[in-house]
């Protein structure tokens, strides 16, 4: 974190960065508490590292969060990125921001009521409540914010670069793909992680559209809330939070080292 | 680019849109006309101008616009100092990357690190400053808001101040301005874009917090978002609970128009 | 371009590899085939010993569902969509999705271990004869307290948290009906009262109690006790019995004024696929060894009176978790009161939240 501009920055970033880190620390401490509770350390103890890895059904909820996770993401990301361009093609202000309201209904409306009317949706169109419902469900609710991140890059690109590719004769896949494509990177790129961090929060609408058996970590922690959250849940969260914290910085560096920027950040409208 | 492929753009986007976000509007609405035992009626809309919910909706918008400010005073020298870094992508990841942990559990931690004989006030405590109560408490539910806001603040500022042209910055220095004057007349007009989306991004969903209102605020603040979770969950009054969410949507629509872009041609991002 | 589609190769290909890693678990625990029975039930709320054991004797696979409110929980079943052969909604539950016919009247041919059952537990007005649910545990609301912190002093009744030395001590749950229920028990009201000048005093009451209420709060009150952020803390019995386990300051008492007496029953959800399957479980469940060995795991009260012989003295013996039939006799349950009366009560409830110091 060495900056161009001295120490004072650096210490407020420091500050910032332990706080975000603060309540994560601590959940990571007490998964090594053998007193069972998040306050009062008795002393060292791997159990509850022990009990996660023998419970092969929190094992196969993991797995089903991240699947879905991932899937959601990358579908959402799809269908995300066609909607900013057919938003973007709308020449009247007017309609485009309309477009984009109703856009940000679902980011705007409490879980609890996207869960509920989605159930009835499913029920209604007779989809099996469980792994597709989720999906679809997750899929849904991370469209608009993908939309969000990558409208504006969009709305950056100045027309005269397009026009100027297509009177040197390429085709409208081509421009998509060499020349629009690659200047709204870092917004796809910010619209995917933003999907994937959506999906991996979400309980309420999980809650509501899933049945028969399949479940994701946050419904299973909120169910377990009311005998009090084992500290194995905290040993879970410890290797997740490990893990993608690995994935993370060895994506960067593997990025880094094919010497392109992994950008991903993008501007909201 | 033709029109063909104008339409090949909308059709994904336009049928989620039908499916996820028309379709739960009309039947929120539908839902927020029926009492709760059945009858077609405009009694929830009576209720909700009646003083207690008025009061509601008062809190909401003064803790929303509490959680926004704050937010955009943590977030923007934040912001400021990632650009100054080194490996200023991997350090934006490490923002979101607490997101990616179980919300409830960080609640949790909250309440062990705030709490009466928490890690903060064993800080305090040490610095001669006293026990005092942090947890239910306006201070610990702006601060835990503002903690899970926080990256959808940093995210749109950092882009606008990474798109931002240092030339400009040269060019204000070389004529003499003072660092202040730097920010004020270049640097803040130019990522204004940025904070605004922030801003947005922040604002709205803070309208509708639930959850946190009673883990960190022992339900002493009570939300439009917490009312409408109660309705739907607890007194299954699906009516009103639809009514309320009716009141938001109209809210977040106002709030985008209010705050959408003005000029064309202006890079409003 | 390239970065793309590195990303989303990336992405499909781990996610479809974990997909059928998933299906290999699954299927190893024998979960593809017919043979199934779907548990709904709060999380951590059985011994895993004993669905294993299940298991083994029935022959049938269980899926164990989890929710965390029975409203949410009815919403769920009265929708349809999934398949739940055995759920354990509460009390006031139970009356409602009975009336809303979600329920299946259970075969007592089928049910032998239902004798085992204390007889007060059975026939009661939210299912009369024990139609369609069978006692699973039952408790009461009631007043943690810490000797340590108040000094000593013992708390015996509702009108005790009204004491102004409590100030910003108290906890409360967040359930309409326990807290407008205190209040009416304080008065010397029913909890099911609804005359609308007893419930108006009620809420005047329990706003003049809010100076001495720290916080309303959901699961979380059993760990902020434990960890002595209050003093005192109106919880239900179960919750009181988990955490005076934790901390030996914490003590539990069934106020004199009356309270409420809730029960976790199981029924059959009219979804309900393998019903013969959901029969022998519950009767599983009812048998006094696998109910002794799933109150000690739980920790709440159990409606087996073979169990409870079963159970070690120090669990059986506890007055405050199993009270003299004296005292029960003061103890009412949750009526059904309608949806426009809950309605009502959740509305006083809210005004007292919002009621500022």
């Amino acid at each position: 974190m060495r900056s161009r501009n001295g120490t004072p920055a650096n210490a407020y970033l420091f500050v910032v960065f332990l706080i975000l880190y603060a309540p994560i620390l601590y959940l990571l401490f007490y998964s090594f508490n053998s007193g069972g509770t998040m306050h009062g350390f008795e002393g060292f103890t791997f159990e509850w590292y022990q009990e996660v890895f023998q419970d092969t059904r929190l094992f196969v909820i993991v797995l089903n969060t991240v699947v879905i996770a991932l899937l959601s993401a990358a579908i959402s990301t799809l269908f995300g990125v066609m909607g900013a361009l057919a938003i973007n093609r709308i020449r009247r202000r007017r309609n485009r921001n309309a477009l984009l309201t109703v856009n940000n209904v679902l980011i705007v409306s409490p879980d609890v009521i996207i869960g509920a009317s989605f159930l009835i949706l499913f029920t209604m169109a007779g989809i099996k409540l469980g792994f597709i419902s989720v999906l679809l469900s997750h899929i849904a609710f991370s469209i608009p914010i993908v939309v969000l991140m990558v409208l504006p890059r969009l709305r950056e690109m100045s027309p005269t670069l397009i026009d100027a590719a297509r009177d040197l004769g390429a085709s409208g896949w081509y421009v998509l793909s060499r020349v629009v494509l690659p200047f709204i990177r870092p917004g796809i790129f910010a619209g995917f992680f933003m999907a994937l961090t959506y999906s991996m929060d979400d309980f309420a609408v999980t809650f509501f559209v899933t049945g028969n058996g399949y479940s994701t970590l946050s419904v299973e922690i909120y169910a377990r809330a009311r005998h009090g959250i084992s500290l194995s849940i905290n040993a879970l969260s410890t290797l997740i939070f490990l893990f993608t914290l690995a994935l993370v910085v060895g994506y960067y560096l593997m990025n880094r080292r094919g010497n392109r920027r992994p950008g991903w950040g993008a501007p909201l409208p | 680019m033709t029109g063909r492929t104008r339409n090949f753009y909308l059709i994904p986007y336009a049928a989620w849109m039908l499916l996820f976000v028309a379709a739960p509007i009309a039947l929120i609405v539908y839902y927020s006309l029926f009492d709760i035992e059945g009858k077609f009626s405009f009694t929830n809309y009576q209720k909700f101008l009646s003083p207690i919910y008025l009061k509601m909706t008062l809190y909401s918008f003064w803790y929303a616009l509490l959680i926004t400010l704050f937010s955009l005073l943590v977030a923007y020298p934040t912001a400021y100092a990632l650009t100054r870094t080194k490996h200023k992508q991997l350090w934006l990841l490490l923002i979101v990357l607490p997101s990616w942990i179980n919300l409830l559990l960080k609640t949790y931690a909250f309440l062990g690190l705030f709490g009466t004989y928490g890690l903060t006030n064993a800080i305090l405590e040490t610095l001669g400053l006293g026990t005092h109560q942090i947890l239910f408490t306006d201070f610990s539910f702006i601060f835990v808001s503002v903690y899970i806001f926080i990256p959808f603040m940093i995210l749109p500022i950092f882009n606008a101040l990474e798109d931002m042209n240092s030339s400009l910055l040269d060019a204000s220095r070389d004529l003499g301005a003072s660092a202040w004057i730097t920010f004020r007349r270049v640097i803040f007009p130019l990522t204004l874009g940025g904070v605004k989306a922030g801003c947005q991004a922040v604002f709205i969903p803070a309208l509708s917090l639930f959850m946190i209102t009673r883990l960190i605020a022992g339900n002493r603040v009570i939300t439009l978002g917490t009312a409408i979770e109660q309705h739907f969950l607890v007194t299954q009054d699906w009516g009103m609970g639809s009514a309320i969410a009716v009141v938001l949507i109209i809210v977040m629509a106002l709030v985008m128009i209010a705050t959408g872009e003005r000029k064309r041609g202006v890079k409003d991002a | 371009m390239k970065p793309l589609v590195r990303l989303f190769t990336v992405v499909f290909a781990a996610a479809f590899v974990l997909m059928y890693l998933v299906a290999r678990l699954n299927s190893a625990q024998g979960l593809s085939d017919g043979h199934t029975l779907t548990i709904y039930n709060w999380g951590d709320y059985i011994d895993p010993e004993l669905i294993t054991e299940f298991e083994n004797e029935s022959g049938l696979k269980v899926i164990y569902q989890t929710f965390d409110s029975n409203e949410a929980m009815m919403t769920k079943i009265a929708q349809g969509g999934t398949t739940f052969d055995v759920a354990v909604p509460s009390e006031y539950a139970i009356a409602k999705m009975t009336q809303d016919n979600l329920l299946l009247p259970l075969d007592h041919s089928q049910l032998p271990n239902l004798n085992n059952i204390d007889p007060r537990y059975l026939n009661l007005d939210f299912d009369p004869d024990n139609r369609y649910s069978v006692p699973y545990f039952w408790g009461t609301v009631g007043i943690v307290y810490n000797s340590k912190l108040l000094g000593g002093r013992e708390l015996t009744s509702w009108n005790d948290l009204w004491d102004p030395s409590l100030r910003n001590q108290i906890l409360m749950v967040d359930g309409a009906r326990e807290v407008i229920g205190l209040g009416l028990n304080s008065l010397g009201y029913s909890l099911n009262d609804t005359n609308e000048t007893h419930l108006q005093e009620a809420r005047h009451k329990l706003e003049d109690l809010m100076p001495n209420v720290k916080a309303i709060v959901g699961d979380e009150i059993k760990m902020l006790l434990a960890n002595e952020e209050a003093a005192v803390g109106v919880v239900w019995s179960g919750d009181a019995s988990e955490i005076m386990g934790e901390n030996d300051n914490l003590d539990y008492v069934i106020p004199s004024e009356g309270s409420n007496l809730w029960f976790d029953n199981m029924v059959i959800p009219k979804t309900a696929q393998n019903v013969e399957g959901a029969h022998k479980f519950i009767n599983f469940m009812l048998d006094p060894d696998h109910a002794a060995r799933n109150a000690e795991y739980v920790g709440y009260a159990t409606p087996n009176m073979k169990a409870l012989e079963l159970l070690p003295e120090e669990i059986s013996g506890d007055e405050r978790f199993y009270p003299a039939p004296e005292l029960t006799n003061k103890l009412e349950i949750y009526r059904n009161l309608g949806k426009r009366m809950l309605a009502h009560y959740n509305e006083l409830f809210l005004e007292v939240k919002m009621h500022r110091k």
